[in-house]
């Protein structure tokens, strides 16, 4: 098995699977090209992120990140979640295979992209954090 | 655990086992010495021969043990290849090859040879059409399997070694995961090369053979001590041909009555999974492999399936780019015609021929309930509509 004990029981007990009607943030990245899919959903309320769901289309890598991302913000800040990075993402689960590592990045991404949707939605300014840098998840989807 | 990875590797057969532990625990010589103790070597491997030929409907001097099914397809390219490079430099493979034979094609690329891919239709069979139009007078190689290894289509191989004939080519064809499976028989197929594996029928690993009808132009790949006479060097694995011999043997003697259950098995399976809606079987609906099914699934991902049904005790397999280490999904998947998101939920199950229908019926279940809580918890399935929003 090329995956940590951690990966496996997020994997098999994906924690805050599911959608959130009433979110105030959604935000979904990755292509079905790549066959990696990450849709987050969150409930803010004064500044704290008091829900958050996710659905994933992906491995199980793809799956154990999105799961642990959002247990990672969760009752977090919207401060505290903007500094989120998908090396702690994968350290959290106790590492993952290098070319899974790609999955954690699209994990960190689809957290932001919610964050700036909840941004926009309010017509505040996004902040530089939210800034997805596309290239590097997926060769495959470009162009 | 219900093992349907046998496309894979098989367990090695008790009888297999057997034949072979005298020669590597007593008869151990090395057959190419003089005094009498590795003469019993060597009577072990020429009966393995004749053996394997027989079950090939071969002769014995045609068959050239190796060390596996890569080596088979090195060799009968390369040295088809380095045998006729002077009377021309185009080669033929269909894009559906293992990578045994789509690597050494790239390897003989960078050596100067023209190599191309014969295209094959959605069901993954090459058409003999589309053999005959690529064929040019300076073809010298032909290279078709006969049963893939993903999708399980059984080739036209009569047809299209015929046609290659015609135009002078030889043809080779990758049988590993036929032999043993299917009836080979070498003159019905009109094949001028034929590679097999040993494991791949519950023999032992390490161990195969390539059929060389004789008269055949073929370079040797392995040079040394001109074992094999002349053609393949290195000390004869004794033992593993012997257990390759036995294994083919058992395998062909309950042929018959092994491949109709087989795929009446089969059959019930694919029967049952398709009741899920967005699924598909891939490869030739009926000309397939008897005890390999293989799907696709839209709006999940293979390797989360197959760690959902190791989970439920149920090795398979997958064409998926996550269950590799590229972001490319499988290119027998691509070629027969499947967009990227559709390739990426593939699955692969592989019998042996001792499964029983309650195991079926388990892994059809099991696979069933995995595809519906991954569309559950898929951003790209509608659940109420019950199918993909790509």
């Amino acid at each position: 098995m090329m995956y940590s004990e951690k990966v496996m029981d997020h994997f098999n007990h994906p924690r805050n699977v599911g959608e959130l009607e009433d979110a105030d943030g959604v935000g979904q990245v990755g292509n079905p090209v790549c066959g990696d899919i990450m849709k987050v959903y969150l409930k803010i309320t004064d500044g704290v992120i008091e829900d958050v769901k996710f659905k994933t289309f992906g491995c199980g890598s793809a799956i154990a990140t999105s799961s642990m991302a959002t247990e990672m913000i969760k009752g977090k800040t919207i401060q505290e979640a903007l500094t989120l990075t998908n090396a702690a993402v994968a350290e959290a689960l106790d590492g993952l295979p290098a070319h899974k590592m790609h999955c954690s990045v699209l994990a960190e991404e689809a957290v932001k992209a919610a964050l700036a949707d909840y941004y926009t939605r309010r017509g505040e300014p996004v902040p530089p954090e939210c800034q997805i840098d596309d290239a590097d998840s997926c060769p495959l989807g470009q162009g | 655990m219900i093992y349907a990875d046998n496309a894979a590797t098989t367990r090695l057969s008790p009888g297999a086992l057997a034949a072979m532990t005298p020669y590597l625990t007593q008869t151990y010589g090395n057959p190419s010495s003089l005094y009498s103790f590795a003469g019993e070597a060597k009577a072990a491997l020429e009966e393995a021969r004749e053996t394997v030929a027989r079950c090939l409907n071969a002769r014995a001097e045609e068959v050239f043990f190796t060390s596996g099914g890569t080596e088979s397809d090195n060799w009968a390219l390369r040295g088809v290849a380095e045998a006729l490079g002077k009377r021309g430099r185009h080669i033929l493979l269909s894009a559906i090859e293992h990578h045994a034979v789509l690597h050494t094609g790239q390897w003989l690329k960078k050596q100067g040879f023209e190599v191309e891919l014969l295209p094959v239709d959605d069901q993954g069979t090459v058409a003999p059409e589309t053999l005959k139009k690529a064929l040019r007078p300076d073809t010298i190689l032909v290279s078709v399997m006969l049963a893939n290894n993903e999708i399980g289509t059984i080739q036209p191989i009569e047809e299209l070694a015929a046609i290659a004939h015609e135009g002078g080519a030889i043809f080779h064809t990758d049988a590993v995961q036929a032999v043993g499976h299917i009836p080979v028989d070498v003159q019905a197929l009109g094949v001028d090369l034929l590679s097999l594996s040993g494991h791949k029928f519950h023999g032992p690993r390490g161990v195969g053979a390539l059929y060389v009808k004789k008269g055949t132009p073929l370079l040797p790949l392995i040079h040394g001590g001109g074992q094999e006479h002349g053609r393949r060097s290195g000390t004869e694995n004794v033992a593993g041909a012997v257990g390759l011999a036995a294994a083919l043997r058992e395998r062909q003697d309950a042929l018959a009555a092994d491949g109709p259950r087989l795929a009446a098995l089969r059959d019930r399976l694919v029967q049952r999974v398709l009741r899920l809606p967005y699924a598909r079987l891939t490869g030739h609906p009926t000309r397939r492999l008897p005890g390999l099914a293989s799907f696709v699934f839209e709006a999940i991902e293979g390797e989360s399936i197959l760690l959902q049904l190791d989970a439920r005790g149920i090795c398979a397999s997958s064409g998926s780019a996550c269950s590799s280490t590229s972001l490319e999904p499988s290119h027998v998947l691509l070629a027969i015609g499947l967009p990227h998101p559709v390739a990426h939920g593939s699955v692969r199950l592989s019998f042996g021929e001792a499964v029983t229908e309650g195991e079926v019926d388990q892994v059809a279940d099991s696979l069933t309930q995995v595809v519906h809580d991954l569309r559950a918890m898929s951003p790209v399935w509608d659940a109420a509509a019950g199918r993909p929003i790509w």
